[in-house]
């Protein structure tokens, strides 16, 4: 079996997967980092978003080989200790979540949107994340988060 | 000063830390030590006979532990899947109930049906076992709809062979053509509720143990009625008594109806997991999702309404066929009946109902409740005939509303099918709604629209549902073979922090903080010092689930309940505190106090004392603190409202885009305005999918043509506005917190006024023949080109 080598919020983490393990598979099955999520198996719903090398991806859409030497951030390593992220906080603030099964990928996603548009607009954030469903909120309360977010961020 | 934390006060919600850092506890990302994987054989056939199933090949791949067909099930004794509501027919015969085995028996009868289940060292390891499974089916016809369901041209069950569960009714059908044909106008419209797919975010799950120890089975499931899965998969399919049987369902990611009901592969992993002596996990794809968890909808409708000269309604009509798929799926038989029909009087003093009903078996995925359950299609039939009336009898139709009103004094009101509306206050929300809109320069905006080349449309709908499900005895007499009260139990801890244990099931609701606010306001104590409990019935007495908006108004109410309990034994332990007398003393902010004297004690201090009963009452009462309720809630509650959407479609592309969409929504009193909200938020976006998105589509051979995301429209950011939501408080008037429940009215209310707004812009082109949902581009291209 291939073994891999990447660094998952800061720990540097080896393995031995099959060549056909999809990395989230990786990431939750054999790291047991659960935050991440699988919501749907044609790469469409974005529960599995995480950023690699500071990229927001789904990690559905790799394998874990491919990620082999990749800087990686999930949920899990977003907050600061107990120091919640500001997108985190907004997500709190504003209502953004109910179930909270699409919240760790809209929340990486939405970070992602945010470093590289400090300001956007309900359009922007709305056309931005066509790739993240979420079942429960009607998006109306994400997207106001994720405005909030941003604005906190910069 | 009203706490900041207590009822009425919009608090950030406790349950939404471990969800934003990812340390939610959901089924899946639950493992249990030396499990075993599941994975299940499907049928790629609508409808065929199982011929032979070779299990020698899925053996012999590597990890492959074991294979277990219907036979082995029945073998072993396990029973088939209960319905849990029993309808008759208007003949008196009870429905046709046929078999739901949880692995097929001999036949198999929609795509997706389980026909065997590979147990393996992993999950690939499974699903290379199931890959290599041989089995030889015959082909047989496939019913794939209704209308090929009433045709009978084959029969999807040996034992039903007119296809038919039950034709049902509701009302005098004489008396109500009499009346429709004395009815100055008459208004009649075709309509189809489409067949949608809940898709909660979070694929089900379910993992089997079993303690050979203890000899207690455990279930992890994605369920939002953990008590009902212990009793319908202990009592009726495994023979397990309740004390050997655990269910937990820790965080759910959604549910909308679809994890209300008891499905195989629970069965199966809790009765392999014993059989194995290993814990046996099982998780869905979405692909297994789209054919094996219970659809929603489905109806074929005509109505009719009867109107007077001065456009009062005289007497409604509706026929209805419903389809309940190829087996009947736990609730099914009441959706289209008890959960739909009692509620076409709609917010209107409408005298004379009729409703006929007729239920059909097709090779399709089972049918069930889907958010609102019933209610959004009782809702769409009442709100889309009224609309059509007022059009066509030229009457504005917010006026024509007015004028059939229930009246805000007329209550209780009962209707001429079969409930009795408690309270309401009908023209209040449609003027709010109709103010938010601005609707008194729609015109206006309808001829800016117009000169930009676009087509506006507005419409209304006023709707009401039946919520805080049920009174026991009520729903007993109409066939359900279940109570619906709820329990909750109250345990005061020495030093005053609280744990509620409630057996109603969060899966986005967010209790966890509602429930905690009930309980900081009435004890005093801040909600950081309460936990909620729900999701273990080891953990909890009982419980009856959430569904049907139904754990605040029922839920919340034995939480009251038990808070009262609470209160009095601590009333009288702070009155021997005090060495006053217990009636003279009075509490508030969690302060006990004897009215008249300085003399107080605090909650906590009566916690304490309670469990380190040193001066204590002990002639006259048990030391500790907790205290349980059940109840059973004397009615339904009547939530109501009205939603207004506005749209504008584009002619050369007929694609809608909702321009404006208000909800002015009636909850009676409410605990917490922003998950409150945030439920109707949800709703309407699952309605304006319906409307506009949404449909999960059969081809003639009954296979599922819309099965990933790939070809079923779920609603994205991009599809959806903001919404403008207000209330009005009406309280319940007979509930302890004056609560109606607010999930299901967004999905019940927005697809009629989603539809009512695109048949007026159709109709500003000149385009009087109303379309089905969803109304995709494609449609509405069509009608405006008269292809
Ligand atoms: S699980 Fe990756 S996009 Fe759905
Ligand atoms: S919060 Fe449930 S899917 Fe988004």
């Amino acid at each position: 079996m291939p073994s891999v080598s990447m660094t998952i919020n800061g720990k540097k983490v080896l393995g031995e997967v099959e060549a056909r393990t999809l990395l989230v598979d990786f990431i939750r099955e054999d790291q047991r980092l659960t935050g991440t999520h699988v919501g749907c198996d044609t790469s469409q719903c974005g529960a599995c978003v995480i950023h690699i090398n500071g990229e927001a991806v789904k990690s559905c859409t790799m394998l874990a080989v491919q990620a082999n030497g990749a800087e990686i951030t999930t949920i899990e390593g977003l907050a600061n200790g107990d120091e919640l992220h500001p997108m985190q906080e907004a997500f709190r603030d504003n209502h953004g979540l109910q179930c909270g099964f699409c919240t760790p990928g809209m929340i990486m996603s939405a970070v992602a949107l945010a470093k590289r548009n400090s300001a956007p607009s309900e359009k922007e954030v709305r056309h931005y994340l066509e790739g993240n469903l979420c079942r429960c909120t009607g998006y109306h309360n994400i997207v106001k988060s994720v405005i909030a977010g941003a604005r906190a961020m910069s | 000063m009203p706490r900041d934390d207590g009822i009425g006060a919009a608090v950030r919600r406790k349950e939404d830390f471990r969800f934003i850092t990812g340390r939610g506890s959901y089924t899946d990302d639950l493992n249990r030590p030396g499990q075993a994987f599941a994975a299940f054989l499907r049928s790629p056939h609508a409808h065929a006979r199982v011929d032979s199933i070779n299990v020698s090949p899925a053996m012999a791949v590597e990890g492959v532990v074991a294979v277990y067909t219907g036979q082995d099930l029945a073998d072993a004794g396990v029973n088939g899947l209960p319905c849990g509501w029993q309808v008759h027919s208007k003949n008196g015969e009870p429905m046709a109930e046929p078999a739901h085995p949880a692995l097929a028996q001999g036949k198999v009868r929609h795509v997706g049906d389980a026909v065997a289940v590979v147990i393996a060292e992993s999950r690939t390891a499974a699903r290379a076992g199931a890959e290599a499974l041989e089995v030889a089916y015959t082909p047989l016809p496939a019913i794939p709809n209704m209308k090929s369901a009433k045709g009978a041209v084959a029969t999807v069950h040996d034992d039903v062979t007119n296809n038919q569960c039950y034709d049902w009714e509701l009302g005098d059908e004489a008396e109500i053509d009499a009346a429709l044909a004395a009815s100055a106008h008459q208004v009649t419209l075709s309509l189809v509720n489409n067949r949608l797919v809940p898709n909660p975010m979070e694929p089900r799950v379910a993992i089997g143990d079993f303690d050979h120890a203890s000899g207690e089975h455990t279930l992890y499931t994605t369920s939002q009625n953990p008590h009902v899965i212990r009793l319908l998969m202990g009592a009726f399919v495994l023979g397990l008594p309740e004390h050997k049987l655990r269910v937990v369902a820790p965080d759910v990611g959604g549910g909308f109806g679809s994890k209300i009901f008891h499905y195989a592969e629970e069965a199966v992993v809790t009765w392999a997991a014993a059989k194995l002596r290993r814990p046996v996990k099982w998780t869905s794809d979405r692909s297994e999702a789209f054919m094996t968890d219970a659809h929603g909808r489905d109806h074929e409708t005509t109505v009719t309404l009867g109107l007077d000269a001065d456009g009062k309604f005289n007497a409604l009509k509706v026929i209805t066929d419903a389809n309940m798929g190829a087996y009947l799926s736990t609730f099914a038989p009441c959706v289209p009946t008890y959960l739909y029909a009692t509620l076409l009087a709609g917010q209107y003093t409408t005298p004379k109902i009729y409703a006929g009903v007729r239920a059909w078996f097709t090779n399709t995925v089972p049918v069930d409740a889907y958010r609102g359950a019933g209610r959004p299609e009782a809702t769409y039939v009442v709100e889309r005939i009224v609309e059509e009336a007022a059009r066509q009898i030229g009457v504005d139709p917010a006026e024509l509303r007015k004028r059939n009103f229930i009246a805000p004094d007329a209550f209780p009101y009962p209707t001429p099918v079969a409930l009795e509306y408690d309270s309401g206050n009908y023209a209040g929300t449609l003027d709010k709604a109709m103010a938010a809109v601005d609707y008194a320069n729609f015109k206006s905006r309808q001829a800016a629209s117009k000169a930009a080349g676009k087509l506006r449309g507005i419409g209304f709908s006023a709707y009401i549902e039946a919520c805080g499900i049920a009174p026991s005895a009520v729903v007993g007499s109409l066939g359900a073979r279940a109570g619906l009260y709820e329990s909750g139990a109250v345990r005061v801890h020495p030093t005053g922090s609280v744990t509620f244990y409630t057996g109603t099931h969060s899966h986005g609701q967010g209790h966890e903080t509602t429930f905690a606010q009930v309980i900081a306001e009435r004890l005093g104590v801040p909600i950081d010092n309460v936990d909620v409990v729900h999701g273990d019935t080891n953990k909890i007495q009982f419980g009856m689930g959430t569904y049907g908006s139904r754990s605040l108004a029922v839920g919340g109410s034995a939480l009251a309940k038990a808070l009262d309990k609470v209160e009095a034994k601590a009333k009288k332990i702070a009155a021997h505190l005090m060495e006053a007398s217990a009636d003279d003393v009075e509490f508030k902010d969690g302060q006990f106090t004897v009215a008249g004297t300085d003399k107080s004690v605090g909650f906590g201090d009566v916690a304490l004392t309670a469990y380190v009963p040193h001066n204590f009452p002990h002639d006259e009462l048990e030391p500790g603190l907790e205290e349980q309720a059940f109840y059973d809630p004397a009615n339904f509650t009547f939530p109501a409202g009205c939603h207004i959407c506005e749209v504008e479609i584009d002619p050369d592309t007929g694609r809608t885009e909702i321009v404006n969409f208000v909800a002015a929504d009636d909850f009676g009193n409410i605990v917490n305005p922003m998950i409150v909200e945030g439920q109707v938020h949800g709703g309407i976006a699952q309605g304006v999918g319906q409307a506009l998105l949404e449909g999960c589509l059969y081809d003639g051979d009954g296979q599922l043509m819309t099965g990933s995301y790939m070809d079923y429209c779920m609603p994205r950011a991009d599809d959806l506005p903001n919404f403008k939501v207000e209330t009005q408080v009406t309280p319940c008037p007979h509930n302890p917190l004056g609560v109606k429940g607010c999930g299901e009215a967004g999905a019940i209310a927005a697809p009629a006024a989603v539809m009512n707004a695109v048949t007026d812009a159709l109709r500003s082109a000149g385009v009087s023949k109303p379309i089905d949902m969803p109304a995709t581009p494609s449609k509405i291209w069509s009608a405006l080109n008269g292809a």
